[in-house]
Order: structure tokens, then C-alpha cells, then sequence
């Protein structure tokens, strides 16, 4: 289960919904389990088919959430054209951020989908994703 | 020369559970090559079968992406910060 207050929800929404019809990318740290700060990040890739994170944005991103000792709690990022369900390439990239969620929406419609999985040993499990107020 | 190098949390299963461990070398090749000599296997996580950088990973030096810089071939002096990191990606197809 993942938890994430209402106003970041908002903006991971708000910012796929920016950068359509590109892919929009970001995470949120956490701190023993509960989300506390949002870093939109910019898609390198700049594609409606995939995402890249810029990797000198990466590195200070990196570095403010190890400095704060927070974890990387969600990785995020759009899908412009199919549903918020994690791709053969997100599976294979999710290798390298074990322990977090990752959180897709879907733009390809005007009522945005948003939904959050753990990726495992290439196994997709969706999980609740519980909006608090 | 002693050049300091951050290893990510994915990733010090290799360095014994430490998050910068030191090596040394002129050129990045010879200290991953140096690296390896004690901590067996990361070189393998950063470098492919063909020699060439991971693309799951991005390699810096102070601070600066590699690819950027000189590649494997990157020069480094005494003093010098390596930083590396999982590179994030992903997309639809």
C-alpha cells in the first residue's frame, strides 16, 4: 500500500497532464514509509513514448534525498497513449530502484488514471494507493 | 592518487555495505579495473561485455556525467570525486 496526501497526487496529475502529449517523469522521497517531498523531474528523452532522467538533475536530486536521509519512495512517470500499467521497459528498468513504488498515470484520456505498482524480480503487483487528505 | 568514489545503495552489496570506498587510477577504466581488485564484481555492473559504459548507469565525475566528459577514457587527477548512480528510465513501449 502507498500513501500520498491529496496535494501531491494533484501535482504528479497536473504535471503529466503538462508535459503531454511527452511523458512527464519525477519521484517522491520519503521518510519510514510516508511521502515528504515531490521533485518533478525533466524527461531527458523528451518522448511520448518514453522517459530518461536528466542526469545532472538525477545527481542533485540523488543527493538532497540521501543528505535528508529520506528514501526514494515513488518513481513517476506518464503513459500518453496506453493505460497507467507498467511497460516491458519499466519492468526491466525497474532493477534499479528496488523497495519503491512506482506510480503511472495515463493521459490518454481526459478522465486520468493514476495507479501505483511494485515491480519484484520482474514481477508487476499493483498496490493500494491510498489518497489522504 | 586516491580518488574517492559513491557507490549507490543497489549497489554496495559489492563495497561491504560502505557508501564511498577509494581507489586509484589516471583514467576512469584503470579505476574501476583498481576497484574491482578488491571489490569483485562492480566492474561488471558499470561496464559491459564490450567494454563500453552500462547504460543503466551513470557514472560522474565531479559531478559531471562521463558521457559528457571523456567516456571510460575520462581523466582523473588526485583529489577527484566518482560518483555513481542508477540511471532512471522507462516508457510505454
Amino acid at each position: 500500500m502507498l500513501e500520498l496526501p491529496q496535494t501531491m497526487v494533484d501535482q504528479v496529475v497536473a504535471h503529466a497532464r503538462r508535459d503531454h502529449p511527452d511523458e512527464c517523469c519525477g519521484v517522491i522521497a520519503g521518510k519510514d514509509g510516508a511521502a515528504t517531498r515531490l521533485f518533478e523531474m525533466q524527461n531527458a528523452e523528451r518522448s511520448p513514448t518514453g522517459f530518461v532522467f536528466d542526469s545532472a538533475e538525477w545527481l542533485q536530486v540523488y543527493r538532497a534525498i540521501d543528505d535528508a536521509d529520506e528514501d526514494l519512495l515513488v518513481v513517476y512517470h506518464s503513459h500518453t497513449m496506453t493505460e497507467a500499467y507498467p511497460s516491458r521497459t519499466d519492468v526491466r528498468w525497474s532493477v534499479n530502484t528496488p523497495g519503491t513504488s512506482w506510480v503511472l498515470v495515463s493521459t490518454r484520456s481526459d478522465d486520468v488514471e493514476i495507479r501505483s505498482y511494485r515491480i519484484e524480480d520482474g514481477v508487476v503487483a499493483e498496490e493500494e494507493l491510498r489518497v489522504t487528505p | 592518487m586516491a580518488i574517492e568514489v559513491r557507490i549507490p545503495t543497489i549497489l554496495r552489496t559489492y563495497t561491504g555495505g560502505e557508501k564511498a570506498v577509494e581507489g586509484v587510477g589516471d583514467t576512469l577504466t584503470a579505476l574501476l579495473d583498481d576497484l574491482d581488485s578488491r571489490h569483485s564484481g562492480l566492474r561488471g555492473r558499470l561496464i559491459t561485455e564490450e567494454g563500453n559504459l552500462h547504460r543503466f548507469v551513470n557514472v560522474y565525475v565531479n559531478d559531471e556525467d562521463v558521457r559528457f566528459l571523456g567516456g571510460l577514457e575520462t581523466k582523473l587527477a588526485d583529489g577527484d570525486s566518482v560518483t555513481v548512480l542508477p540511471a532512471v528510465a522507462g516508457g510505454s513501449l
